[in-house]
């Protein structure tokens, strides 16, 4: 299998001059092709930031990404686009407004130059569980979990090979929590796709990826296999206490 | 569909709307009811609609030719046979000369309207959106344009112009237009860092579509309210203007104009100044009772909800 996500060294800062934070240091971690890796850690300690680096969101950053083998630079183009796909955190802020799903959509599908645009819809809706009923509606119109999945549609619309997901559940009810997250497992087994997940949640990780990236402070203090964690082989003192905490949150 | 057994209104009402078409009616439908159910701002809407149709059938509603004279015939009071708002100091009856007058009104109105929130909306969200030294040179210039009184410079502008509606209007909007810039801009700056013009960057979507398709969308609809309430400020800059003598040129019968004339008499004919004075009141107190309403129908923050 080849390496679909290389990152190497990065460092990410925001800010300028004696203003200057650094929230990600020297960040190292590859993830296989196909495969889905989590990235955990508190608030604050940088794993989001690692998604908007690799998207080009946070532009001040060095060190090296790569990504399918194709080194990034600090501009992104279409194909990169093309690849790569994000799930935003919140669905209440991802969608705009003022623009109903079709035209959500419609935009999207239009900027990766597609044509056969109306039948494409269809089909992005039923395969996030939505009908066609809902293709006219505007975000007011949705609730939590079906915005959700319009966003979640949205990403697949360029048919990416990578989706990054940014706390995909973690604005959701518990309820509604679970039906997302299988969505994307099915999703990842039908499109074949790669998963690059952050997430506070350690039973969300567990359940969702193969491998995990433990943050602390903006570094990554261990690599280790969800099923490693499950035992309890954690090197790192680190991940065993978040591990403690996330199990007594769950008794 | 099976549309024939719907009505009208059920239609327009659905959850599910079947096209773009329906969604978009059925969007504008449910403003309009929200806007129905607020009494104020539908007196201010009937205010302007009549001011619409006397200005349209101004030649079939006004009694007289506004730019008649009959000197034998001048100074008339209310109530006067022939003439219900009695005549002005050359004997032209004056409601013919403020149904005419509704044109004028009328015609700044939208121009300024036109001119000065195009004007702010377009170098409010580049200034915002690109940040940087074009923010900086934009938003210095947007400074400049306010630090001067508003009615000064337009007077200074009329100067420099000449008199005339066409240069009045060009005045109030050159005047007009730096407070919507720093409100677009002000609104760019929240919504360019929010998720969903990320996501739309991550389309690959450039500067221009996130502008106008993603950005514009947003700042309108408290860019159409902040108008309808400065309309009023509007209507009375290019009344002041009239009343100059630097906007309306007699013997246009223009709101502000009249009451310049009408000032001469003010103390013996109290309604030549006063008529149109209550004109002017009636139009401006129209735009802000709508602008009021529209305020709660489109705001985005509540709709969103």
């Amino acid at each position: 299998m080849s390496t679909s996500i290389s990152i190497e060294n990065l460092n990410v800062y925001f800010g300028e001059h004696h203003d200057l934070f650094q929230a990600v240091k020297n960040a190292s971690l590859s993830v296989e092709q196909g495969a889905s890796f989590g990235l955990v850690g508190e608030s604050g300690s940088g794993k989001s930031t690692i998604l908007k680096a690799i998207t080009g969101l946070a532009p001040q950053w060095d060190g090296h990404m790569a990504i399918e083998g194709a080194d990034l630079t600090h501009k992104r183009d279409r194909t990169f686009y093309k690849t790569v796909q994000m799930v935003f955190q919140d669905p209440y802020a991802s969608l705009h407004p003022r623009h109903s799903v079709d035209q959500v959509l419609t935009e999207t599908l239009h900027l990766h130059g597609f044509d056969d645009i109306n039948n494409r819809i269809n089909k992005l809706l039923l395969d996030v569980g939505l009908g066609p009923a809902f293709r006219f509606r505007y975000p007011h119109q949705l609730s939590g979990g079906q915005r959700q999945r319009v966003a979640i549609a949205r990403a697949l619309a360029p048919e990416p090979d990578i989706l990054l997901l940014d706390e995909p559940t973690s604005a959701l009810d518990v309820s509604v929590q679970a039906e997302i997250l299988n969505l994307l497992s099915d999703l990842r087994s039908e499109h074949g796709l790669t998963y690059l997940m952050v997430s506070h949640d350690l039973a969300v990780v567990a359940h969702m990826c193969e491998r995990v990236a433990v943050m602390q402070n903006g570094e990554i203090v261990e690599i280790i296999d969800v099923a490693d964690m499950r035992a309890g082989k954690t090197t790192q003192d680190y991940t065993a206490s978040l591990l403690h905490a996330s199990a007594n949150r769950v008794a | 569909m099976s549309s024939q057994s719907l009505t009208l209104r059920q239609w327009l009402l659905t959850d599910t709307p079947t096209s773009r078409r329906q969604a978009r009616f059925a969007a504008l439908y449910k403003g309009w009811l929200s806007l129905r159910s607020n009494h104020m701002a539908m007196i201010g809407l009937a205010i302007l609609v009549v001011l619409v149709g006397s200005a349209v059938f101004a030649p079939l509603l006004a009694p007289h030719d506004p730019f008649v004279q009959n000197l034998a015939n001048r100074l008339q009071p209310l109530g006067t046979e022939g003439h219900i708002l009695g005549t002005d100091s050359l004997g032209r009856d004056i409601l013919s000369r403020m149904i005419y007058g509704s044109r004028i009104t009328l015609y700044i109105v939208a121009l300024v309207a036109m001119i000065a929130p195009v004007a702010g909306l377009l170098v409010g969200t580049v200034s915002g959106y690109a940040g940087g030294w074009t923010d900086i040179v934009l938003m210095r210039i947007t400074d400049i344009f306010l630090a001067f009184p508003r009615l000064v410079l337009a007077l200074a502008f009329v100067a420099a112009l000449g008199a005339g509606i066409e240069n009045a209007v060009l005045a109030i909007s050159l005047t007009a237009w730096p407070p919507y810039a720093r409100m677009a801009r002000a609104e760019t700056l929240t919504i360019r860092s929010s998720d969903y013009i990320s996501a739309i960057r991550l389309q690959g979507a450039g500067p221009m579509r996130i502008i106008t398709k993603h950005i514009w969308p947003l700042c309108i609809s408290s860019l159409i309210v902040r108008v309808t309430l400065d309309m009023a400020g509007i209507i009375l800059a290019a009344a002041g203007l009239g009343f100059l003598g630097l906007g309306a040129q007699p013997p246009s019968p223009e709101w502000g104009a009249m009451i310049s004339e009408g000032r001469r008499f003010i103390l013996d004919h109290w309604w030549i100044a006063t008529m149109p004075g209550l004109a002017i009141f009636a139009v401006s107190l129209a735009f802000n009772l709508l602008g009021d309403g529209l305020r709660d129908v489109l705001d985005p923050k509540d709709s969103a909800s």
